[in-house]
């Protein structure tokens, strides 16, 4: 293996790139999470239909592939070949330059997410005040593309959608403050911003901070939860751009490739906040019961978790292809859902051999919540009815924003508890 | 180079006749101020420059310039019937420049900033915190001030 490779993996600091001063190596794990979101995002589009369906009793896509798993390749190519439509009367700089930002915004994001110890793209030391900031550029996106659209269904769901998301970033920075809080509680005093730092306070006070303060920390998680779900203007929080309102809101006059920028860059922000939520308050790259369940044993039965997980979805496919009807005409599904199936054992297989199980657990457990955060997306898109506009500049300013200041400093208090009381005594005794 | 993405977006915002297209242009300046905060050490100040100005009150910006029906103000003739003062005020700024130039450090008597990035936010936390407490508060109250006296003029009743 050539010398900068071994040396860049085996070394013993454990470095991230951005510390370790490599341009390539950044580059490399850009081009890592670049890839490994676009691959979210595809398999997103193909599982929110399937899920969706199966929670409203119906099937989803069935026909394309088996089961529908090609159906994301032909959403993919119908987009790129239709024709791409300029509105006349609009400002065709700002028009063409929406979706770059709101993409740009986005992706910024993933250069601080912390998918283990040492795989985040950099570490900067202001890491959440840095995706506070940049997921705050994508309002400007949103603005801009309501905008430029020259036509009033646009401009009114970019206004709504804007206000949406200016209020519920101020019940997300409060709750954010109110994790960075429980941060500065370990040994050495002092809190830290930057992510990779926070997981390992956490990690070293020996709890997730969603269990901290038992209900503060629960209370500041359901308050980003909400949050996060109206900044990505997602079910329940989706009047922006519900079809039966305003048809499609700010995207409307987007067709083809541009639209599916929008799709791509609001899979990619849900990619991202939910990421958020799992670095400040559930332990990030961490497994379950680091600290309480320790020793070779369980560290070896926790590390055969991705491998069962693939096994486990193979194991379905392989059920779902005895299931297919016995047609001539689905003989080539069945093969191409039995050929999915085998490669996925395949994976599986792969993440048995002990050395590339030992460095796929970080990764593993922090894409694993991810998942578990999409599908509730997913749930809540397919439970909830939708919030009228007035309701939800209620619910974020009148509710959220109280909770949101309340836990703050009760967190503060609660966490000072014993210089408080000790200021007390102090303060009694003379 | 950060500098002169930022002094040529400036001269964009001014030369722009359409009004998002020079908001488009502050924004651009703000984040090269941003970039420049960086620069000097200050990962905080940036940070948050980028989370106010930028994500707050651009937004604000272009949320007025939307509500505001421009068309017509954008076929107007540019003019510039305030030459006179305008060219007092920038020799006047060129003027600060220059001496500013001229006197080098010895403008400003304050030691400088530490040059270590890391301390940034825990430095601006303590300082805020225990010796500028006093101001600290004055601008909380400034910023509920303007908040109540918006409430006021754009309540139907009070």
């Amino acid at each position: 293996m050539p010398g900068w490779i071994t040396n860049y993996v085996n070394d013993p600091r454990q470095l991230t790139p951005g510390q370790y001063g490599s341009p390539f190596w950044a580059l490399v794990y850009i081009l890592v999470v670049f890839g490994g979101v676009s691959l979210a995002v595809v398999c997103m589009n193909w599982l929110e239909r399937k899920i969706l369906a199966h929670m409203q009793v119906r099937l989803g896509p069935m026909r394309v592939g088996p089961h529908g798993l090609l159906q994301p390749i032909a959403d993919a190519l119908k987009l790129i070949l239709k024709e791409d439509i300029v509105p006349e009367g609009a400002d065709s700089f700002v028009f063409l330059l929406a979706p770059v930002i709101i993409l740009l915004a986005v992706f910024s994001v993933y250069c601080v997410i912390p998918f283990g110890p040492t795989h985040a793209i950099t570490d900067m030391n202001i890491g959440i005040l840095f995706m506070l900031g940049v997921s705050s550029l994508g309002v400007l996106g949103i603005v801009m593309a309501g905008w430029a659209s020259n036509s009033h269904y646009p401009l009114i769901g970019a206004l709504r959608s804007s206000a949406q998301m200016v209020s519920y970033e101020i019940a997300m920075g409060l709750a954010v403050v109110s994790a960075v809080l429980m941060t500065s509680l370990n040994d050495s005093g002092t809190g830290t911003l930057s992510m990779i730092d926070i997981v390992k306070a956490q990690n070293e006070q020996h709890i997730w901070f969603v269990f901290k303060f038992f209900p503060l920390g629960l209370i500041a998680f359901f308050i980003f939860a909400v949050a996060m779900v109206a900044e990505t203007n997602r079910a329940p929080f989706d009047l922006p751009e519900a079809e039966s309102e305003l048809t499609a809101g700010f995207h409307t006059e987007y067709s083809g490739l541009r639209w599916s920028l929008f799709m791509l860059g609001e899979y990619a922000a849900m990619i991202a906040v939910s990421s958020i939520a799992i670095t400040l308050w559930l332990g990030g790259w961490m497994r379950p019961f680091p600290n309480a369940l320790s020793g070779p044993t369980w560290a070896l039965a926790f590390s055969l978790f991705p491998a069962l997980t693939f096994f486990g979805l193979a194991g379905m496919t392989f059920y779902s292809t005895m299931r297919m009807p016995k047609h001539t005409f689905f003989r080539i599904q069945t093969m191409g859902l039995g050929a999915f199936g085998a490669v996925l054992a395949l994976v599986g297989l792969i993440l048995l051999i002990p050395p590339v199980r030992d460095r796929v657990q970080d990764v593993y457990w922090f894409v694993a919540k991810i998942a578990v955060f999409l599908y509730l997306y997913i749930w809540y898109r397919g439970t909830f009815p939708r919030y009228r506009f007035d309701q939800l500049m209620k619910v974020g300013w009148k509710v959220l924003l109280p909770m949101g200041i309340g836990v703050l400093m009760l967190t503060g208090i609660v966490g000072l508890r014993t210089e408080i009381w000790g200021f007390l005594q102090r303060l009694v005794h003379v | 180079m950060l500098s002169g993405i930022a002094i040529l977006s400036g001269v964009l915002v001014i030369t722009r006749k359409n009004p998002v297209h020079s908001a488009l242009a502050l924004i651009l300046t703000l984040l090269c101020v941003a970039g420049l905060y960086l620069m000097l050490y200050a990962p905080f100040v940036a940070g948050v420059q980028i989370i106010l100005y930028v994500g707050g009150i651009m937004v604000l910006f272009l949320f007025v310039i939307m509500l505001v029906n421009l068309e017509r103000s954008e076929k107007e003739k540019q003019f510039n019937q305030q030459w006179l003062p305008g060219i007092l005020a920038a020799l006047g700024l060129g003027a600060l420049f220059v001496s500013i130039y001229v006197k080098g450090k010895a403008a400003f008597p304050m030691p400088p900033p530490s040059a270590v990035e890391t301390e940034n936010t825990q430095r601006v936390g303590q300082v805020l915190y225990s010796n500028y407490m006093f101001p600290f508060e004055i601008a909380s109250l400034l910023l509920l001030v303007a908040i109540i006296g918006a409430v006021v003029m754009a309540k139907k009743r009070i």
